[in-house]
């Protein structure tokens, strides 16, 4: 076994004389590894004139009772739309909130009557503002899984949609540098 | 001579930034100068801690703190902030054992001892969950300057609005600054170790 592999070892060293060409191979697979997260990461729906650009979560500590839903939302359409009710399966239920910090001070509030998407505008909900608050969890959000929901819109209609649980201090960092959907930041919990 | 006239542009330029410095290095010797009138931000801790037992500033053995205010059921903040300060203590290694980190709930009709003891488990295990009657927890709130209410929503639940900065103490319990929501990891690692060293 043993003789094996390090009869392979030689063979790849043969074949990759030079430094640089392993380090080349190296950075290569580096790439390939990250290429496949992003794409396991990112997800978007479509119902109507609304895309929802990669709807996430974070895993909650445990006995938490509530959590959060991260999502974009972007109207194509000409005419505004409202984002009026969310569901998802392991909360009792789901609320608009707003979320900002003032003078350290850190304020929650629901959003009344719907969230506005207008014509031809984006809507970002993350941890930062706006979001959507899971109320009455009946379990733990688990990093790694998904959590099915509902996302229903006053033109659009309902769609289906998973949410995917990322680390609990994850955070959307890479989103300020563009519009469309992106993975969130890769913040570990240890 | 435009020679000289740029050497007395270069002179007339030192000697200003000398004066510059000057004042600059009075102000910073005497910030810190007993003479000043300290921030009154901080008062005797006498709470639940998430076992069940009594804490009080005698359990801190002379450490510094930090200090953070918060709830459980807080889906944004708070969960962020308790990972932020996880992967801090994490960052300041065997330094970290030379500070306390104290969570403080807001909500103590809600977060019970035990609550607070299993929401922690996902968190580093040398910060302390601290709980109370809500006079007590008013009392430590109104010392550090916390502010902190109930917000209803539907069906007669409610959120917390409240204070979300990191407070940090000394070993004497005098407050020597903060953390904010938005500050990355290094300027938050350098303040946790300044405090860890300077006790």
């Amino acid at each position: 076994m043993l003789s094996r592999l390090n009869s392979v070892r030689v063979a790849v060293r043969r074949l990759l004389t030079s430094p640089e060409e392993r380090i080349g191979i190296a950075v290569f697979a580096m790439a390939l590894l990250f290429v496949g997260v992003d794409a396991a990461a990112a997800h978007e729906y479509k119902i109507g004139a609304i895309e929802i650009g990669h709807p996430w979560s974070r895993a909650t500590p445990p006995g938490a009772k509530v959590g959060g839903g991260y999502l974009t939302l972007t109207n194509d359409g000409d005419m505004p739309d409202k984002l009026v009710s969310a569901t998802v399966e392991i909360a009792g239920r789901a609320e608009i909130h707003q979320m900002s910090v003032e003078d350290g001070v850190m304020k929650m509030r629901q959003v009344e009557g719907g969230l506005d998407i207008p014509a031809h505008g984006t809507v970002k909900l993350d941890p930062s503002g706006l979001h959507l608050m899971f109320l009455d969890l009946k379990g733990p959000l688990v990093r790694g899984t998904k959590v099915h929901g509902s996302l229903t819109f006053e033109k659009a209609g309902t769609v289906d949609v998973d949410f995917i649980v990322d680390a609990i201090g994850a955070s959307p960092k890479p989103m300020k540098h563009d519009g469309g959907d992106s993975m969130p930041g890769m913040k570990m919990d240890h | 001579m435009p020679s000289r006239m740029r050497l007395a542009v270069m002179a007339l330029a030192a000697v200003i930034a000398l004066a510059a410095s000057g004042v600059i290095g009075y102000h910073l010797t005497h910030q810190g100068a007993p003479s000043a009138p300290r921030i009154a931000i901080g008062g005797p801790i006498d709470l639940t801690a998430e076992d069940g037992r009594r804490f009080t500033n005698a359990d801190l053995g002379g450490k510094p703190f930090a200090v953070f205010f918060g709830f459980t059921r807080c889906p944004n903040v708070c969960p962020t902030t308790l990972s932020d300060l996880t992967l801090d203590l994490e960052q300041l290694g065997p330094l970290a054992d030379k500070l306390k980190v104290l969570f403080v709930s807001v909500d103590p009709e809600r977060d019970t001892p035990e609550t607070l003891k299993e929401y922690l488990s996902a968190f580093d295990p040398r910060i302390t969950g601290l709980s109370g009657t809500p006079a007590e927890i008013a009392s430590l709130a109104k010392d550090y300057r916390v502010f902190y209410e109930k917000v209803p929503t539907e069906g007669g639940d409610y959120t917390m609005n409240h204070t979300a900065t990191v407070y940090l103490m000394d070993g004497k319990g005098g407050f020597t600054g903060t953390i904010s929501l938005e500050e990355e990891q290094p300027v938050r690692v350098a303040k946790l170790k300044q405090l860890a060293e300077n006790g």
